[in-house]
């Protein structure tokens, strides 16, 4: 029993800490927390399940188109909901704005994928075990990115520059960046990491339409706790997520998990409104 | 709605003008009220339960317009609220649980839960922001959800529940439309009473201009509570009506895309409206009906509405409907203030004479930066006290202190000899001390005189709930704060554009708005922040002979600025910083005589 709510948990909590990731690349680059980023997650199993399961194409294949969906998403969303509001920051449009598109995509995949959970291929053909691939594929994803993601902005050139933007937009555009390429190219990477979410944790959500603002929610959840663009703190604070969740599903039965869930995110939020490591302040007057 | 029609003062025009402006506010709600009252004449069956769906559809909207369109707060998943109230109702009428239950006691017990689960999913708001709050609710709505479909001993699980059945006369469709039609409108009107009220100026002023807000002492956590208790109350009671329309409801039925319909109803309405998100509620409620083919791509279209508001025209209905607001204002219009006014605005400031407000030893550091170190700083009542300094030289930060944003890290701040209490800024608006900002924080949607009215809202007398029903404190307050806000406007100069929307006006006459709201606190010190910045020599002249006259009607007046000459010529005193420190204080003549002010400051 332990070992099935600590691999459930770990592998869930994966999935939830590169959703959150997925949140903290768009904010980096842009100020600007998104929507589309569970719609990202569920793409990814839909696109996943489409390609291989139904259309029948070789499992890496299907792999790298369902990263360019999450791409091509990743970009739309630069262009048509974040880009535009930019400008007016202070009104929160954006809030409006990513909201509106992720509907449109989740309206999209409702009609044209259909409104039932459809089963997740089985990506490797090896016999189920104790530690299926559905518990490690999203872990090996999870360290994967964030391994990727150290290496990304150490070691290169351009990710010393998302790190700049980041850090402070204006002296960076001040300095020649090409803050709105590196933007557009943050929302690629993220729309990637988003997909691979949902592609390596297809077989444990299904190819479901609605997990869209299931991991919106549950995405959020480490970006909160863990502080605003602190990827470490997201992993960290997404496997404590999945940990917790399981446990009290576990204890409490499914009702109240998720309630449980809830509770605990309003009242740390509550105490600690600038999540567990950040911190902030600002000058209003 | 009421307007002072014995005694006129000042504006004598504008306040008639704004009667015959209520009628033609109301007319469009009259012509819906009678065009619902005869709809059965007209409307088959079918259209019948539309139009049904559209009266329940705006009981629940009607009060999250308040939480979306008027307080700003993106509370998207709404729909628990519904589905909560839906759930109640029925069980309790079923009585699978509770001995059975009449519908109506059902439902007044479904709106008491609602109220309260408003307020639960409501209070983050207070603490968090824009997309953290959006996400609460959104993470409400999901949890709620799964509950109904999870505990399947009380809600039925994926099976359902029977919805109730309202006793006679209501048990018919034409009955029930009726009775659905009549809380809508019931509705209607009280919510265009709280929009009317000092309570909704309050909450567009927590949305546009939170930091003004606080600063006319308005107190958000209870605001955006009772706000909350009535939106979760009405969206319950939209619940149990839903699930009487429906006759039966499983969790299938409560998505999400019936709550993105309400939240986009209220934006396409337009914010600070009641006309705009009713006639919303109708449009996306009827809308599907007139193309059958695209009822799967509803919510869709929806989305795409969404976003081309948001980018296109973020105004909605309202603005549209807002003909009066895009007639040409007169240009080369001055603003010419008539001090003689103040004695009667500001008959008995609460410290007649002998008050004073004192700063002793006070010191504020960010970091190492040591902003103010060691300032002391008398003003006194009916006196004018000038601050100068080079920028940076700690003046923002010392009116910020003395009015409760930043906390001194040591010093006392007094006011007639006690020490006022650190940061608690809307305390310092019962406290009679007033103030304006160096960049004129206004809610651009509202009126000037709504902007002007929003500074006397801590003289209100009457509870929410007297405003939600119109009682007669209401409206006695509404003619004094409104009689009020006139008469400031009259002082300033402003009285002519009380009707215009104050995102049209030039930024001088923003800064005269803000005095105004600041006077309308009947203040025993005001605190003015740099109020020239941006004047003509001709308009600060005036603004220098309006501040004499009101520290002449007993106010004390503490005045920031850079303009010397007005400094010079109108401060009894004048105090000089630089670098958080007093370089000099003194009478205006000594300090244009000081030598290291001029050196540092002035120029020689």
């Amino acid at each position: 029993m332990v070992a099935s709510i600590v691999s459930t948990g770990l592998a869930i909590g994966c999935i939830y800490a590169l959703i959150g990731i997925t949140y903290n690349v768009m904010f980096s680059a842009s100020r600007v927390f998104s929507f589309t980023a569970g719609t990202l997650g569920m793409l990814g199993g839909v696109l996943g399940s489409l390609f291989i399961a139904r259309l029948g194409l070789p499992v890496a294949i299907g792999f790298l188109l369902a990263l360019a969906g999450g791409v091509v998403l990743g970009i739309v969303t630069e262009i048509v909901a974040v880009r535009p509001v930019l400008k007016s920051l202070d009104q929160h449009l954006y809030v409006l704005s990513t909201l509106a598109l992720a509907l449109m995509v989740q309206q999209f995949t409702a009609i044209e994928w259909g409104t039932e959970a459809r089963p997740f291929p089985r990506l490797f053909d090896i016999a189920r075990g104790g530690f299926d691939q559905q518990f490690w594929l999203p872990m090996l994803a999870c360290a994967g990115v964030i391994v990727g993601l150290e290496l990304l902005y150490r070691h290169t050139l351009i990710g010393r520059a998302f790190l700049a933007i980041a850090e402070d937009t204006y002296a960076a555009r001040a300095l020649g960046l090409p803050e709105r390429r590196l933007r557009m190219v943050s929302y690629a990477l993220a729309g990637a990491i988003g997909a691979l979410a949902g592609f390596a944790g297809g077989e444990m959500l299904l190819a479901f339409f609605g997990n869209g603002p299931m991991l919106t929610f549950y995405g959020f959840v480490p970006v909160a706790l863990g502080g605003m663009g602190n990827n470490r703190g997201a992993v960290v604070a997404g496997l404590l997520l999945g940990l917790f969740q399981q446990t009290a599903n576990f204890l409490v039965g499914g009702i109240f998990a998720s309630v449980a869930v809830f509770t605990v995110f309003i009242i740390v939020l509550l105490a600690r409104p600038e999540g567990l490591a950040g911190a902030a302040l600002q000058r209003r007057v | 709605m009421d307007m002072p029609m014995a005694q006129v003062r000042p504006g004598r025009a504008d306040t008639l003008g704004a009667k015959t402006g209520t009628l033609g506010v109301a007319l469009p709600f009259l012509a819906l009220l009678v065009l619902g009252i005869a709809f059965p004449l007209f409307g088959g069956g079918y259209w019948g339960v539309i139009a049904t769906r559209a009266c329940v559809y705006w009981v629940l909207v009607s009060g999250l317009n308040l939480v979306v369109g008027f307080a700003g707060q993106i509370a998207i998943g709404w729909v628990a609220l519904l589905t909560l109230g839906a759930y109640t109702t029925s069980v309790l009428v079923a009585g699978t649980v509770t001995p059975e239950l009449s519908p109506y006691l059902a439902l007044a017990i479904a709106a008491v839960v609602g109220a309260i689960f408003g307020l639960i999913v409501g209070l983050p708001a207070l603490r968090l922001r824009t997309f953290y709050f959006a996400i609460t609710t959104l993470g409400f709505a999901t949890i709620v959800t799964q509950v109904a479909l999870a505990w399947q001993s009380v809600t039925g699980g994926g099976v359902g529940v029977a919805g109730p059945i309202f006793p006679k006369p209501f048990d018919s469709q034409w009955g029930f439309y009726y009775f659905c039609f009549g809380l809508a409108a019931f509705c209607t009107w009280m919510t265009a009473n709280i929009a009317a009220s000092r309570f909704g100026r309050a909450l567009t002023a927590i949305r546009d201009a939170e930091v003004a807000a606080e600063a006319c002492g308005i107190a958000k956590p209870a605001l955006l509570g009772a706000v909350f208790l009535f939106s979760g109350a009405v969206a319950a009671i939209a619940g149990g009506l839903f699930a009487s329309l429906q006759s039966y409801i499983t969790p299938d039925a409560f998505t999400l895309d019936l709550s993105v319909l309400f939240f986009i109803a209220i934006l396409i309405g337009g914010r600070s409206s009641i006309l705009g998100p009713l006639l919303g509620t109708i449009l996306l409620t009827v809308l599907p009906e007139f193309a059958a083919p695209l009822v799967a791509w509803s919510t869709f279209l929806y989305a795409v509405l969404l976003l081309v508001i948001v980018l296109a025209m973020p105004g909605g209905i309202a603005e549209l409907l807002d003909y009066k607001n895009r007639r040409p204002l007169e240009s080369g219009r001055a603003i010419v203030p008539r001090p003689e006014l103040l004695g009667r605005l500001l008959d008995a400031p609460a410290t007649a004479g002998a008050g004073a407000l004192t700063l002793e030893q006070v010191a504020l550091a960010f970091g190492g930066v040591h902003a103010i170190d060691g300032l002391d700083l008398e003003i006194r009542s009916g006196q004018i006290h000038g601050l100068i300094g080079p920028n940076g030289s700690g003046k923002t930060t010392t009116l910020n202190v003395i009015s409760g944003y930043y906390a001194q890290q040591s010093g006392t701040v007094r006011l007639n000899g006690a020490a006022l209490p650190v940061l608690e800024r809307h305390r310092r608006a019962h406290m009679r001390i007033a103030r304006t900002f160096q960049t004129p924080r206004i809610v651009g949607s509202a009126s000037v005189l709504q902007n002007v009215m929003i500074g006397g809202t801590i003289d209100g007398q009457c509870t929410f709930i007297e405003s939600l029903l119109s009682l007669p404190r209401h409206r006695r307050d509404e003619v004094l704060l409104r009689d009020t806000a006139m008469l400031a406007l009259a002082a300033v100069g402003l009285e002519r554009l009380a009707p215009v929307r104050a995102d049209r006006l030039q930024h001088s006459e923003l800064r005269f708005t803000e005095i105004a709201r600041a006077l309308m606190l009947r203040p025993a010190f005001l605190l003015l922040d740099e109020p020239a910045a941006g004047l003509s020599a001709e308009e600060i002249s005036r603004l220098g002979a309006l501040v004499v006259a009101i520290a002449r009607a007993g106010t004390g007046v503490l005045l920031v600025e850079h303009h010397a000459d007005l400094i010079f010529d109108i401060c009894h005193h004048v105090t000089v910083l630089n670098l958080g420190k007093n370089l000099a204080a003194g009478t205006p003549a000594e300090i244009r005589s000081h030598r290291e002010v001029v050196n540092a400051y002035l120029g020689g």
